[in-house]
């Protein structure tokens, strides 16, 4: 199929950006979105114009670094997938897609498709762990059963990939997903508890100073998670502050 | 053995090898440690576990990913499980087994002191990633589940769904992030290792490229820790990542560390068959899921056309007309045969004319069985004795999404069919790289102060990994190998103090490493990047991949080298140095291939044998099995970077020694 391209083209952080529009022909139904990308580029380098840059590794859905909105919709129009999983078969011949980069204040294009998620990374190191080091001599895996329905659900809660849809999508830049994700995985599991407290203020005090904005409640999030994140782990997340705070 | 390679194996009984050898390495008090630098390359299992472990003992760690963040490393793409002799299952494990299977597996090219060490702290990588919080799968009773993985009779393998590699990672990660946060380790993230630097013959640094802003930089420290992952995108499609790449590897070769069995490299029986010509990877279906799938094709050439054709539907074909080929081959392990094994059984049908794809390179894996096996089950345990079929079904289906249900989404989500309904098509594909660089039982490779772990190093894994074993041995080597064994070459080092980036040493690799970008800019040839990697792939692929043969091995490299010649004359780069260019970093990354891809050739034209992944024609048995070569090739190449050529490179060869497993032709029937 043929279809029209228009991508956002911003040289660095400080550039201003703006829309370019390319054609590409005989794209095949089964490629990939990304492939299809690789398609233009190859194209691009051919006509003596610089490739577009976008984040991109595993292409198996996972790794988390594919971040493209694509027709105003976080990771395309497909369910439950991120980019590189997006096939060209949803698309019809002589559609015009428009492909733009993340946009939110705490992540900063870095060029072109690509935005910078450190902030993320930060806000992982004001808790998103277990205060355990490296030992030989812990406790057996065994020592302590865990009842299987919330084994089950720390893990749904622990598949975030951390791509920042949820951020991409939210009409307020909000990443209460991403990091109520994080504090349910723990807070299910009694590794978690000890620490639970600071853990969560901690947290969320570092999503608010990144500059993510506050959750409304419109469910945006959820539906354009690729992995399916609940909801209700923002209601978790929120049982857990108020328990922190309280008891503080 | 060589004079060059010293394995400095500790003396003693195997089972007493590891805790001996730790009583004796001498140690860094804690004041010391805070002077001492440590830069660890790649933050995947192997690296982020010794990066956060190695700053818990107070050593200053720097890390360094070309990912936008450590977490993003390729291990997180790992599927099925990771393996530990913990015998929860009472089936008969034990440390002394799972070293036996990983030997065995590895078809005898293996270091025994290693394997063993890896089988004893594998219990210990479970009870610290559960005391992480990492979400293994529980059953009913709330203790940790198991399943089986190829070539191995118990259940050892521990699991979260489909998910494994990406919750050790993350375990991993957040362990790294805590260290970050208390700065004991400074994150470089999008920057890469374009060389290692030596000073006065030790690993004292490397040149990092600043991915975003095209710098530089140089990082100095008392040691170099490369984690930096497998060379499978050499072959242009595999299951890689597609930022993958051997070029911290392949620099430190270049700079003197001998690189370990080139050719030993893992093709996987199950992934996604190739689609079409723009296909940028390939994506593996978990070994797990030869638990409960079963492999087959048509039994009869017409059938086998007929469905290639589009004119009959596999759910059509009875019982008695499909050839269940590795039951019938193997009926002992059946579809549980180790990797190598089944990839060949599956090439040998396809060749044969029974591929059930439009190119003719698929086979199928079926779960009808399971899924009726499983309704049963589950029928009977509802109380439900005269459930209909279709009710069994639907119980079935039910219980195999619950193991697998993001593999089959994901199998879905490419190929547009749905497997819980018709089985799945599925094909070899490159995976896993064995080789790597050459260490010694302390991970030190032959540049002191240079240690290598998980797969960028060649230690455990011989000829053939087996399934659910990289996770255990990147976790092994980060978690519990290298904080003790770093100590052998620090605790020289406490009086050293800082080391100087202005050493002419780091002058000199800079100024190297800034030519050979521009170089790749200055070409200004025709020919995209991406190009010269496809075309590469297809002769590693064609002449160096599932089966390898005298002729092909010497046609291959002649190629190579003409390639690599027409690249640095071609290749089309746009874009400057002082940028984000990822274009540059990739004909930077292809030009290491190219000339890895040459060492490979001429070790698999070398290994005059058959063992493990390194099938060559010439030595099969009459039923096409391997036939290794004991008397001559028991041993590690290890190859030494010769006159400034990857073709002239010199052998070493490390003599392997058996004491406590008995040489024997790998069975699995």
């Amino acid at each position: 199929m043929n279809l029209t391209l228009k991508v956002w083209r911003q040289k660095n952080a400080q550039d201003q950006g703006s829309f370019a529009t390319y054609a590409v022909r005989d794209i095949s139904p089964d490629m990939s979105f990304l492939e299809m990308m690789d398609v233009l580029n190859e194209q691009l380098i051919a006509q003596g114009v610089e490739s577009v840059v976008f984040d991109h590794d595993c292409r198996e859905g996972i790794c988390g670094m594919c971040s493209m909105f694509i027709n105003g919709e976080a990771h395309g129009p497909d369910r439950g997938v991120t980019t590189c999983q997006l096939h060209m078969r949803k698309f019809k011949d002589g559609d015009t897609i428009t492909v733009e980069p993340w946009r939110a204040k705490a992540f900063p294009v870095v060029r072109d498709l690509m935005v910078d998620r450190s902030a993320f990374d930060r806000i992982i190191q004001a808790g998103g762990y277990v205060s355990v080091n490296t030992m030989g001599n812990l406790p057996d895996a065994n020592a302590t059963p865990i009842e299987k329905h919330d084994a089950d659900a720390a893990f749904d809660a622990a598949t975030c990939i951390g791509c920042g849809a949820c951020v991409a999508t939210c009409k307020n830049a909000s990443a209460m997903l991403f990091v109520s994700a994080k504090v349910s995985q723990f807070a299910l599991l009694p590794q978690g508890q000890v620490e639970a407290a600071d853990r969560v203020r901690n947290m969320v005090h570092q999503m608010d100073l990144e500059g993510f904005g506050n959750c409304t409640n419109t469910g945006a999030c959820e539906v354009e998670c690729p992995k399916g994140i609940s909801i209700e782990n923002i209601a978790r997340m929120n049982r857990e502050y108020l328990k922190a705070s309280i008891t503080a | 053995m060589s004079s060059k390679l010293n394995s400095r194996i500790p003396e003693g009984p195997i089972a007493e090898k590891w805790t001996k050898h730790k009583g004796t390495i001498p140690l860094v008090s804690p004041a010391n440690k805070r002077r001492i630098d440590v830069i660890v390359v790649g933050t995947g299992l192997a690296g982020s576990s010794a990066a956060a472990s190695l700053a818990e003992l107070g050593y200053n760690v720097k890390a360094f990913c070309f990912q936008d963040s450590p977490r993003r490393a390729h291990s997180i793409a790992a599927q099925g499980g990771i393996n530990a002799a913990k015998n929860y299952q009472n089936d008969g494990d034990s440390v002394f087994r799972l070293f036996y299977d990983t030997v065995k597996g590895g078809d005898y090219r293996s270091r025994e002191a290693n394997v063993h060490r890896l089988a004893e702290v594998s219990s210990s990588i479970i009870d610290q990633c559960v005391a992480q919080g990492v979400p293994f799968a529980r059953d009913y009773g709330g203790l940790l589940d198991n399943r089986s993985f190829g070539g191995v009779q118990v259940s050892r393998t521990f699991y979260a769904k489909g998910q494994t590699g990406q919750q050790l990672l993350l375990g991993a990660y957040s362990a790294l992030e805590r260290q970050v946060a208390k700065g004991r380790v400074k994150m470089y993230a999008r920057h890469e290792m374009v060389d290692l630097v030596v000073v006065d013959g030790k690993a004292r640094g490397i040149i990092a490229r600043n991915l975003v802003t095209g710098e530089l930089e140089r990082h100095s420290a008392h040691a170099v820790i490369i984690a930096s992952g497998g060379y499978g995108n050499v072959f242009y499609l595999s299951t890689n990542a597609m930022g993958s790449n051997v070029t911290a590897a392949w620099k430190a070769h270049k700079k003197g560390a001998f690189f370990a069995n080139p050719c030993f490299t893992q093709i996987h029986p199950t992934c996604i068959p190739v689609s079409g010509e723009s296909q940028s990877k390939l994506t593996l279906m978990s070994e797990s899921l030869r638990n409960d799938g079963r492999i087959w094709v048509p039994a009869e050439l017409e059938d086998a056309k007929a469905i290639r054709e589009g004119r009959l539907k596999p759910t059509d074909l009875p019982e008695e007309k499909r050839d269940y080929y590795l039951e019938r081959r193997y009926p002992a392990f059946g579809n549980l045969v180790p990797r190598d094994v089944a990839s060949r059984a599956a090439k040998e049908r396809c060749d044969a004319g029974y591929g059930v794809n439009k190119t003719g390179e698929a086979v199928y894996l079926d779960f009808s069985a399971a899924i009726m096996r499983y309704g049963k089950e589950q029928a009977n345990l509802k109380g439900m004795p005269n459930a209909s079929e279709a009710e069994i079904r639907a119980l079935g289906t039910k219980v195999v999404e619950s193991k697998y249900g993001n593999l089959f989404q994901m199998y879905e989500k490419i190929t547009d069919e749905n497997p819980y309904v018709t089985p799945m098509k599925i094909y070899p594909a490159v995976h896993y790289t064995m080789g790597g660089l050459w260490v010694d039982y302390n991970l030190m490779s032959t540049v002191p102060g240079l240690f290598v772990a998980g797969e960028a190093n060649f230690s455990d894994h011989g000829a053939n990994r087996l399934g659910a074993s990289a996770l255990m041995q990147g976790l092994a080597d980060g978690y519990f190998v290298l904080p003790y064994t770093v100590g052998t070459f620090l605790a020289d080092d406490i009086r050293t103090g800082p080391i100087s980036t202005d050493l002419p040493e780091f002058v000199e690799a800079e100024k190297a490493a800034r030519a050979r970008f521009e170089g790749f800019l200055k070409a200004k040839g025709s020919t995209p990047v991406e190009v010269f990697h496809r075309r590469l792939g297809k002769i590693v692929w064609d002449k160096i991949g599932m089966a390898r043969n005298e002729a092909g091995l010497k046609t291959a490299i002649a190629e190579i080298r003409a390639l690599r010649e027409e690249f640095y004359r071609d290749v089309k780069v746009l874009g400057g140095m002082f940028e984000m260019n990822p274009e540059l970093d990739k004909a930077n990354r292809v030009a290491d291939f190219m000339e890895l891809a040459e060492l490979m050739a001429l070790d698999a034209l070398t290994r005059e044998e058959s063992c493990g992944g390194h099938f060559r024609e010439e030595y099969q048995s009459e039923d096409g099995e391997a036939l290794r070569q004991d008397d001559a090739f028991a041993f590690v190449s290890a190859w030494e970077f010769t006159d400034n050529d990857p073709g002239k490179a010199t052998l070493h060869k490390e003599d392997l020694v058996f004491e406590n497993v008995k040489l024997v032709t790998r069975s699995y029937k």
